[in-house]
């Protein structure tokens, strides 16, 4: 109780409530624009939360991250485009309503979607506290080691359709994490006898390039577009009544958000997916899915915005990120020396809650903020493309040069832009250079700390958890063996989705 | 027969143009890193297999160098398609934004934070291809934003430009300080 009200009062404070507004309010309009999703925000942000407060610059980025898929359904909804890749199953029913004229009913019922799948995510992760601070604990440097690896597994087989590419990808992430100065043995790796890589390639130049730069370029470099959207006209609280009718199926997508949003390299698109097949198989309107079925457009907003709150729980109890934006968000961490791990909860108690309650508020203000703003949302949808891109381009140069200062950030990151660029033109996943880079460094630090403990290799898994977490692995593996061979004997192999988690983000 | 085309099938996946010549570049780039392992890397007797500085960029790249073999194989057997070359040429047309990013990196030391971004934000609007009054002033109202945010009121480690030291005392200090 008294970290609760610890937590509470570290968010009783101007420059918090500050950046909570900016952090929920700017990420609703970023998740509304098609072409900037909450990840470019995050990056260019990034090295400007260094300077302030942990919990200032945390709330911020934790702002954008909760509400940018509120303000991303305004555009699937009415210019069938999704605002954040994330929202994009919304569209599939969405859209079809506003064709019928139905834009206001399918507005107010996402946002009321995504506010009780917001609550119920952050609902779960209080829960969860206790049991958390039970198991994190019990968590070594071998569990850690374990926990990463199957991450980077999951990361890779998550990208079914892509495996290769995203194994390729994800080894390439753990390689560039490996240059420069070996901590440990002081020998140089990959340095090529150049003194700038001595100190090795910084994961903030990396995401910059590969996220906001590469989407730059990508706007830059496409045809021009302004979409167009009409403004709704009703009351935005109407979407709360009928949610209400939906509850079953809001609260079964919220729970399939919790789950694999906690599971790393899974998150929004797989909860978004299963919770709509399964909203689709218990309805007694099938037939309606894919032509504007409300259940549908309840299952997907739902769904995605429970994912947030479920992501931290890896990140604060573990360490491990589980995708692109809770990496990020570990930087900030680490940059105020403030680690996640088991140890925050027994040392950092009150920084979880506050986290916690800042997540519950910022999930008030987007609601609060929505039911009055949204026709202004569709103005700043109008934005063409391409002046969203020399935008986006200048505010990178903040991102990259307060960094350190350094030409050499400017230039390498330009460099990860164009890779991020060549990528997304070939819908191939950009998620595992980071996961890689980010877990990559962890199995390898763990892994070291682990070895003076283990005489045979089978002391690796002589743990409960750390048995637990290997049987998982080799489950992981071996059913993804079973859905290839059960795909090679029917001779029908998956047709990969042409929506990429990576992609617009 | 029919076996050997259903692993064909087994590998095929949605791509897009050029998907081949990325194919190509990341194995041709995994096989230079992975025979640079023993020149970039060291090895220090008396310790162990994991922890040695060489074990994890060996793993790493000798992984990234299977998968890209196997990427490519599933791109050797899929079916062509158009538009390939023009398809890189975009790639490499993308260098002269990451050209113009660079530059505008390399003048904000000289000419200041607040000018290069007006005129940098105005250029690149120009270039981008709009031509409207409305575009050029939205740009240059932007840009102004976004260095009153990051510079004035963010406080954003950037280098003062060295063209401020010309200006008078008084005005130099606030330049300095919030531009």
């Amino acid at each position: 109780m008294e970290d609760l009200i610890a937590g509470a009062a570290m968010l009783a404070r101007l420059d918090v409530i500050i950046a909570l507004l900016v952090g929920s309010i700017g990420g609703v309009i970023i998740g509304a624009i098609p072409g900037v999703g909450p990840a470019v925000a995050i990056a260019i942000l990034l090295p400007a939360t260094f300077s302030l407060d942990p919990i200032v610059g945390l709330t911020m980025l934790l702002g954008i991250y909760g509400s940018s898929m509120y303000g991303g359904a305004i555009p699937a909804v009415l210019i069938n485009t999704p605002g954040t890749a994330v929202n994009a199953l919304t569209s599939y029913d969405g859209y079809p309503m506003t064709q019928r004229g139905e834009a206001h009913r399918a507005v107010s019922l996402a946002y009321s979607a995504s506010f009780w799948g917001g609550m119920f995510g952050i609902l779960c992760l209080i829960l969860l506290s206790p049991v958390l601070a039970l198991i994190a604990p019990m968590f070594g440097s071998r569990e850690i080691f374990l926990a990463a690896l199957l991450g980077i597994i999951l990361v890779v087989l998550a990208h079914r359709g892509q495996i290769m590419a995203a194994g390729m990808l994800a080894m390439f992430g753990i390689f560039l994490q490996t240059i420069g100065l070996d901590a440990v043995t002081y020998t140089q790796r990959y340095t090529f006898e150049m003194s700038f890589l001595t100190s090795g390639i910084n994961l903030i130049v990396v995401v910059l390039g590969l996220f906001a730069l590469s989407q730059a370029f990508f706007l830059l470099t496409a045809p021009d577009e302004s979409p167009e959207a009409k403004p709704v006209q009703g009351k935005m609280t109407a979407g709360i009544k009928e949610l209400m009718k939906h509850k079953r199926v809001a609260t079964v997508a919220s729970g399939f958000g919790v789950i694999l949003g906690m599971i790393p390299g899974t998150g929004e698109f797989t909860a978004q997916f299963m919770s709509y097949t399964y909203a689709q198989k218990t309805s007694k309107n099938p037939e309606l899915f894919g032509k504007g079925s409300p259940e549908g457009l309840v299952a997907s907003e739902a769904a995605n915005n429970a994912v947030p709150a479920a992501a931290m729980i890896p990140l604060l109890a573990l360490g491990i990120p589980g995708e692109a934006l809770t990496a990020m968000m570990l930087s900030v961490f680490y940059v105020h020396n403030v680690i996640p791990g088991p140890q925050l909860f027994q040392n950092n108690l009150d920084l979880v809650y506050g986290l916690y309650i800042a997540l519950i508020l910022l999930n008030i203000i987007v609601m609060v903020f929505l039911l009055f703003s949204t026709n202004m949302l569709t103005k700043i949808i109008r934005i063409p493309t391409r002046f969203l891109g020399v935008m986006i381009l200048i505010l990178s140069f903040v991102g990259v040069y307060s960094l350190r200062n350094s030409l050499t950030d400017v230039m390498l990151s330009a460099g990860f832009g164009v890779l991020g660029l060549i990528l997304k033109r070939l819908n191939l996943p950009i998620v595992p250079i980071i996961l890689g880079m980010v877990l990559g460094g962890i199995m390898e630090v763990k892994l070291r700390s682990a070895l003076p403990r283990l005489k045979t290799p089978f002391d690796m898994i002589d743990r409960p958890i750390a048995f637990i977490l290997f049987v998982m692995i080799l489950l992981v593996i071996a059913l993804h063996i079973r859905t290839l061979i059960k795909e090679y004997r029917t001779h029908q192999p998956d047709e990969d989705h042409k929506l990429h988690d990576s992609q617009m983000r | 027969m029919s076996r050997v085309k259903t692993l064909q099938v087994l590998f095929k996946r949605y791509r897009r143009p050029g998907d081949i010549v990325f194919a190509w570049v990341l194995l041709a780039v995994s096989l230079f890193l992975l025979s640079q392992i023993f020149d970039q890397t060291a090895y220090k007797a008396g310790k162990k297999l994991f922890a040695q500085p060489r074990f994890w960029p060996a793993v790493s790249l000798s992984l990234m160098t299977g998968f890209a073999a196997f990427h490519l194989l599933g791109s050797l057997l899929s079916e062509r398609i158009e538009g390939r070359w023009r398809e890189v040429w975009l790639w490499i047309s993308s260098l002269e934004y990451a050209g113009w990013f660079i530059g505008y990196a390399m003048l904000v030391p000289l000419t200041g934070y607040l000018s290069t971004t007006l005129a940098f934000a105005v250029l690149l609007v120009l270039r981008a291809g709009y031509r409207s009054r409305t575009a050029v002033l939205s740009a240059v109202a932007s840009a102004f934003v976004i260095v009153l945010l990051f510079k004035t009121f963010l406080q954003v480690k950037l280098p003062a430009g060295k063209i401020y030291d010309a200006l008078p005392d008084g005005l130099r200090q606030i330049m300095l300080n919030y531009f």
